[in-house]
């Protein structure tokens, strides 16, 4: 029951998902191991896809693993899946707004838990990863000098702000360059 | 109106690159400045509930600016316009990527830019870190969760689930004990 498997789990990784897109990786990971659906490799490529193209890093893996999964039935009914929990409580959201307006934002259990939920977001990005620093990743010396570039350069203008290291710290860019050196170092 | 709010999420899904987050000025810009649509304020307490909910912040926009706007038609062009680009995108590139991979030219591309993914992972920890306010005490937290989910391999689903009911039982007990 393919198709089952993975409306289950991308309707769970959109109800579970707090924090944005790189947060949500490692709910995607977590279900994508576990039913073998991609490899440790290209769970990887396709995040380095997903960088470079437009759009939510979730909408994009799930469309992808929908497809190599189940074809294109697969990836519409993944996408939909992860949307739906969204749909559910946004919609909930929005017609009791201003109720909600008035009440919660002084209210310390909903504060309180939202504070704190930003604390394990950080931890969840850690894991997503600390999990994919695996020999079939880091083949070598230089898959580190490389890691060491991008988050130097990455991290950057937060010290020195000028337009030069703005740029530089731009992650297309930086996936194309780690491209470019990768196919005249291993090719 | 489900044209029109189809047709702006339509463009600014498709020139977004980077993920939810990159496209929320775009987002501004179209619907609060251009369009006048809804005001400033109403705009930040979306962003406010879009992060406070579950589920990707580029779609929950879409949905709350649906509705606010155009009820359920709205959010249907909103929602479709702003998952269809990169559905179509990633189809297209899942068709041709299984035979690509094998070729040496990109294989060896893609060696060089794993390690890049993960540092783009991990790099923008430190911003968010600081963003949050996190303490000495609180970064506590992270750690554990991280270390729970990689060492401990269990499913970020209960970490997230410890941290509601801990940080909702612990609030309860000051509450209590402030009364």
């Amino acid at each position: 029951m393919i198709y089952l498997q993975l409306f289950l789990s991308f309707f769970k990784i959109g109800l579970f998902g707090f924090g944005g897109g790189l947060a949500i990786l490692s709910l995607i990971q977590m279900e994508v191991e576990r039913y073998g659906w991609m490899s440790q490799q290209e769970f990887v490529d396709i995040v380095a896809v997903s960088q470079v193209t437009p759009g939510p890093i979730g909408i994009n893996c799930a469309t992808y693993v929908g497809y190599t999964t189940a074809g294109f039935w697969g990836s519409v009914l993944a996408t939909s899946a992860i949307v739906l929990p969204s749909l559910i409580i946004m919609l909930s959201i929005c017609k009791a707004y201003f109720w909600l307006n008035k009440k919660f934002h002084d209210n310390p259990y909903f504060t309180q838990t939202l504070r704190m939920l930003r604390f394990t977001v950080l931890g969840l990005i850690a894991s997503a990863a600390l999990l994919l620093i695996k020999p079939t990743n880091f083949i070598d010396s230089v898959s580190w000098i490389i890691f060491a570039l991008v988050a130097f350069f990455t991290v950057l203008p937060q010290w020195y702000k000028n337009k030069v290291t703005v740029v530089l710290s731009h992650p297309i860019l930086l996936i194309v360059l780690a491209g470019i050196a990768g196919y005249f170092i291993y090719r | 109106m489900f044209f029109q709010l189809f047709w702006t999420y339509l463009k600014i899904g498709t020139f977004t690159l980077g993920g939810g987050y990159a496209m929320l000025p775009l987002i501004q810009r179209e619907v609060v400045d251009r369009k006048g649509w809804i005001d400033e304020e109403e705009f930040l307490n979306m962003i406010a509930l879009a992060q406070a909910a579950p589920g990707l912040i580029a779609v929950n926009s879409a949905i709350f600016i649906g509705w606010r706007i155009g009820g359920w038609k709205g959010v249907c062009g909103a929602v479709l316009g702003a998952v269809l680009p990169s559905f179509l995108i990633i189809l297209a590139i899942a068709m041709v990527f299984q035979e690509w991979k094998e070729l040496p030219a990109v294989e060896a591309a893609f060696k060089g830019i794993r390690p890049a993914v993960v540092a783009l992972i991990a790099a923008p920890l430190f911003k968010m870190a600081k963003a949050a306010k996190i303490g000495w005490l609180t970064a506590l937290i992270p750690v554990a969760a991280a270390l729970l989910i990689w060492l401990g391999h269990v499913n970020p689903v209960w970490v997230i689930l410890a941290t509601v009911f801990c940080t909702l039982v612990a609030v309860d007990i000051a509450e209590r004990r402030r009364k």
